[in-house]
């Protein structure tokens, strides 16, 4: 197992070299991309816990508004098909901005009022302050939904965003680093061993020359035994002739 | 021109019971573009579950709404179409309606995040 899963590389000082840069350098993007992870999932607590507060209050927001609109009618009558009718243009529109966090663009949405009302006139007749009321109460309503859509927007992106993230960091530190470290483990013990047989070659070399010495001695020693002293011998070269000078 | 307005100001739909949409509608969300398509779905008891789902599924593709709210009870209906829609925007609200108090426990992304936090913070 430990032999098998390892980078496809010559194992040499160079790749020794350039295994030890990967390495370093998947540790460096391990350590930052945990921290991103940490920074994303703070956000993320946070919007969750703010979701569900927001998602609280608008039960509360939400009975107000129906106990509201009960309350016109009871006032007015029913009026629900002249508002189904009348509908033409949007008064609430939303705009959407962005927000940055560790590299990650949450929408955030915002509303706003443009044109008229509508339904200016609505409830002239009678019941006018109830149906004052209820506007206020379901436009504050649609601001904190408004408001709670950005929140859960926010949070299907992080928790896409946060798995991902978390993906890339496992793969990392389960896959890519081990794999890294038993190339070089792999490459170290390689290089070992060529050390090893390079030392034990220059050993034999010694050995074999010390016994090509050793032999030449016992030559010249049985040599010198059989009376015959070469250190001694005339040099056939050097007849001890004068230098001839013209 | 009419693009410009599709990408400055984006709309606020809604699929609910009849007191729901004139609520919300009297709040100001309600608009009915030039092909007389209205961004609102009043639903009764006799409308049929496929012509709900045929409605979110227009409400999602359509690029000028950016949230959807929709009732719980009715969500309810639909809840595999919800279920498969994953993309942040348009972000789909589920609200109480005037009759069904609002369970924490059947929202959508309120189940999303159980696992993250103790169940104890969801149920209040």
């Amino acid at each position: 197992m430990s032999g098998k899963d390892r980078l496809a590389i010559f194992p040499s000082r160079g790749a020794q070299m350039l295994i030890k840069a990967r390495l370093a350098g998947a540790q460096k993007g391990h350590g930052l991309l945990k921290k991103k992870a940490d920074a994303l999932q703070v956000r993320f607590r946070m919007i969750l816990s703010k979701i569900i507060e927001t998602k609280t209050l608008m039960g509360e927001v939400m009975k107000e508004a129906a106990f509201s609109l009960a309350e016109a009618k009871f006032t007015t009558g029913d009026f629900n098909q002249v508002v189904l009718q009348n509908v033409t243009k949007a008064q609430i529109k939303i705009r959407s901005k962005k927000d940055n966090v560790a590299g990650v663009t949450l929408p955030i949405f915002e509303s706003y009022t443009d044109g008229t009302d509508t339904y200016e006139l609505a409830g002239l007749a009678r019941g006018g302050q109830q149906l004052t009321k209820l506007k206020k109460n379901f436009q504050s309503a649609v601001k904190l939904l408004v408001e709670l859509a950005s929140l859960q927007t926010s949070f299907v992106t992080l928790d896409e965003v946060i798995k991902i993230t978390n993906r890339r960091v496992n793969a990392i530190e389960h896959v890519i680093i081990p794999r890294l470290e038993r190339t070089l483990a792999y490459i170290i013990s390689e290089l070992d061993e060529l050390e090893r047989e390079e030392f034990y070659r220059l050993k034999k070399i010694q050995d074999k020359k010390k016994i090509i010495k050793d032999k030449a001695e016992a030559r010249k020693q049985a040599a010198l035994l059989a009376g015959q002293d070469l250190a001694n011998a005339a040099n056939l070269l050097d007849e001890g002739d004068e230098d001839l000078l013209f | 021109m009419a693009l410009s307005m599709a990408v400055k100001g984006k709309l606020i739909s809604v699929i609910g019971d009849e007191d729901t949409c004139v609520g919300f509608l009297l709040g100001g969300i309600g608009e009915i573009n030039k092909n007389r398509h209205p961004n609102f779905m009043v639903v009764d008891k006799n409308t049929p579950v496929s012509e709900i789902e045929e409605c979110f599924r227009r409400f999602v593709k359509r690029d000028d709404i950016d949230i959807i709210l929709i009732n719980q009870n009715i969500a309810e209906m639909i809840r595999h179409v919800i279920d498969s829609h994953s993309a942040p925007v348009p972000a789909v609200l589920e609200i109480p309606s005037k009759d069904h108090p609002y369970d924490a426990s059947k929202d959508s992304i309120l189940r999303r995040a159980k696992g993250m936090f103790n169940p104890e913070d969801l149920v209040r």
